[in-house]
């Protein structure tokens, strides 16, 4: 007799979503609502959605959700802990929204050590406004503002977020995975668990887990292609592994 | 707790917002409203309440987001660059139906101008210095005492209409100290705040936000939102007139502006001549109808203010074209004096014939 | 066959990332478009082991895996959500 061992948890709605076909977002969506089911935290959670294609992510997570200004995700997430330190609160943010204008909000939530619990995206692209360059996009990497690839003398280099994070005593645990491949997938899942886990047991400290990200759309590649391009380039500029904690 | 304390602005202020059931204060230091943090970082730890220095206006408005959407009572304070750095926040706020208090000690601008008193933020309080078809409430006290009641009900107005609510004070009126009473006043009957982010335990999920994508739900959602304003109208205006009926001419002045009026009225009064003034307290909703009255039987209006004129415009659109409404003010932190105020008035009665 | 699995045709995008991580190219893209216009991954060949590669790469959590009864006697790593239930 076949037993069901996948289905979609329950913490994830049942409904299309608007991402892009072979979009990073939807797999980093069902590893958050997974570690929301199995943790039981549905009705303690309440999550913050970013400017940028996760915009609408509270039409997918079944928990309180809210939406918020771009780049002061963690700010938001501050205000909600501080206010109510017993709720379970993840913030959601993509590298525009975290790692431009953002930059200042998550370097001093980390320094504070906010136990919160951050999830970024990182693909190397502004996706929702049509594939600019963002600052995680690498080196001769095209976007539709740099169409002759980054350059470093003009547009500097990418920025490895988790890693200057790992200087901030603040931060008690940051991991960088990646979801283009099975066996990574399920190690990001882990590494999901784990940074909630440490906020569900009041860790003194902020929990930050950077997901590399396909984004074919604005890669200009077939989703196939998009994971190849992380194997063999991504993961070179952003190296992954446990970095803190 | 009802003996008289002589007290700064920016303590009474504070103090009177805990007694009012401040949750949390997020701030950031900017002078001349740095009393009011300093002030919340003793006081609210020992109230087992939350008081966190950020790291920018920015961060500040945005946790009060943060905790406002989770349904508590929640404030910030800051002076005029600090509150220009917050107005896409409070453009947030305004879209998501969240009540938030924010204090506004104003200084002389633009820019970084000076910590001098000034009433320049006028347009940026009341027009909605953010994106969008959006008002706020505006309290403008002119005492301490005033400042110290402006806090309750600015938390029971945000919480009453889902709205941020802006206080503005300026740097007299928060570096001087002036015998306060708190008077613990009950609340207003208040609606739940059944939209709160308390976590979806065994309820529909909440969602707190300001996009819609969907074709015409904005656009609905601004009618909805207008219609608040209408009923904010309707009900909460706040407006103080002193001897208009007989006057000729009447001072129009908020704020500090309103107390140096005060003073010159006295005088010109014992000097014989017929005037009165209006204090506008709330700014929005301004007080439109009292004063369109006031210009019912000829007279010239006279608006003083801290600044280059702004309020003057509101008080043109008032009197609608019936009276002349001139301006006298200074601006950049720049303060009337008494005698200046007085001297403008007699101006005003000897040759009425060719005011503008 | 010790496994087998179920793919929500309407949800599905046809990204291909199914059919590129599946051990046993048991995954093709289909003639046939869903309703939205995608050409949705379909079922192959009957050599699914209920790995569930394919479901944990899915961008639109698409596809659900079963497996046989007995092969669920072993040990598994912590892949699926249903199986990791009873740990904490």
């Amino acid at each position: 007799m076949m037993q069901k061992v996948f289905s979609k948890p329950q913490a994830l709605k049942d409904c299309p979503t608007h991402y892009c076909p072979g979009c990073g977002h939807g797999i980093a969506h069902r590893l958050i609502a997974e570690t929301i089911d199995e943790l039981g935290i549905r009705g303690r959670t309440i999550g913050i959605a970013p400017v940028g294609c996760a915009v609408l992510a509270y039409d997918y997570f079944d928990v309180d959700m809210v939406e918020v200004a771009h780049g002061r995700a963690p700010a938001v997430a501050t205000g909600m802990k501080r206010t109510n330190p017993d709720k379970i609160i993840f913030s959601y943010q993509g590298d525009g929204d975290l790692a431009a204008i953002g930059t200042g909000e998550i370097i001093h939530a980390a320094h504070r050590g906010e136990q919160i619990t951050v999830i970024f995206i990182n693909n190397a692209v502004f996706g929702m406004t049509g594939g600019q360059m963002a600052p995680t996009t690498i080196l001769n990497q095209v976007t539709t503002t740099t169409p002759l690839g980054r350059d470093a003398s003009k547009q500097g280099y990418p920025l490895q977020v988790s890693e200057l994070l790992t200087l901030l005593p603040g931060t008690i645990y940051i991991e960088r995975c990646s979801l283009h491949k099975p066996a990574l997938i399920r190690n990001a899942k882990k590494a999901i668990k784990h940074a909630f886990e440490l906020q569900l047991n009041n860790a003194p400290g902020l929990s930050l887990v950077e997901l590399l990200s396909p984004c074919p759309t604005y890669w200009r590649m077939t989703p196939v292609k998009a994971i190849e391009w992380m194997e063999n380039e991504m993961t070179k500029v952003f190296p992954l592994g446990r970095l803190k904690g | 707790m009802n003996e008289r304390i002589l007290m700064c602005g920016n303590e009474a202020l504070a103090e009177a917002a805990i007694i009012a059931g401040l949750d949390a204060y997020f701030g950031y230091p900017i002078t001349p409203q740095n009393e009011v943090p300093e002030y919340m970082s003793k006081r609210m730890p020992e109230e087992g309440r939350v008081f966190l220095q950020s790291e920018s206006e920015l961060a500040s408005i945005n946790m009060v987001f943060g905790a406002a959407a989770t349904g508590k009572r929640v404030m910030t304070s800051s002076s005029s660059p600090g509150i220009s750095l917050m107005q896409e926040g409070i453009s947030y706020l305004a879209g998501a139906e969240l009540p938030a208090v924010i204090v506004n000690v104003m200084r002389g601008g633009p820019g970084l101008g000076n910590i001098a008193p000034s009433q320049g933020d006028y347009f940026q309080a009341t027009r909605g210095g953010g994106h969008g078809d959006y008002r706020t409430i505006v309290l403008a006290p002119s005492s301490v005492q005033e400042l110290v009641d402006c806090m309750p009900l600015a938390f029971d107005l945000a919480d009453q209409y889902r709205t941020p609510v802006l206080v503005l004070a300026d740097g007299i009126l928060g570096q001087m100290m002036e015998p306060v009473v708190f008077n613990k006043k009950p609340r207003r009957k208040l609606p739940p705040k059944d939209w709160a982010l308390t976590g979806a335990d065994n309820r529909k999920q909440n969602i707190v936000r300001s996009l819609w994508l969907k074709e015409g739900v904005v656009e609905q959602h601004n009618y909805d939102l207008q219609a608040v304003y209408k009923e904010i109208e309707k009900n909460e205006i706040l407006c103080e007139q002193y001897e208009v009926d007989d006057a000729e001419i009447v001072v129009v002045a908020y704020g500090i502006a309103a107390r140096i009026v005060r003073g010159a009225v006295n005088k010109a009064r014992q000097e014989g001549i017929k005037v009165g003034w209006i204090r506008p307290i709330t700014l929005w909703p301004f007080p439109t109808e009292q004063i369109n009255k006031a210009a019912d039987n000829f007279k010239i209006f006279l608006t003083v203010e801290l600044s280059c004129g702004q309020m003057v415009e509101d008080v043109k659109l008032a009197v609608a074209g019936k009276a002349p409404v001139v301006f006298y003010g200074r601006a950049g932190g720049g303060v009337p004096t008494v005698e200046q105020v007085l001297e403008k008035i007699r101006q005003l009665t000897l040759r009425p014939e060719n005011i503008i | 066959m010790a496994g087998k699995i179920v793919i929500n045709i309407e949800r599905c995008k046809g990204c291909g990332l199914c059919v590129a991580v599946c051990p046993k190219g048991g995954i093709v893209i289909s003639k046939q478009s869903n309703k939205s216009g995608y050409f949705p991954a379909e079922k192959n060949n009957s050599a699914c082991t209920g790995c569930a590669s394919c479901a944990i790469i899915c961008p639109e959590a698409a596809i659900e895996v079963y497996r046989e009864q007995d092969i669920l006697n072993k040990p598994h790593k912590e892949t699926t959500p249903d199986l990791v239930k009873g740990k904490k």
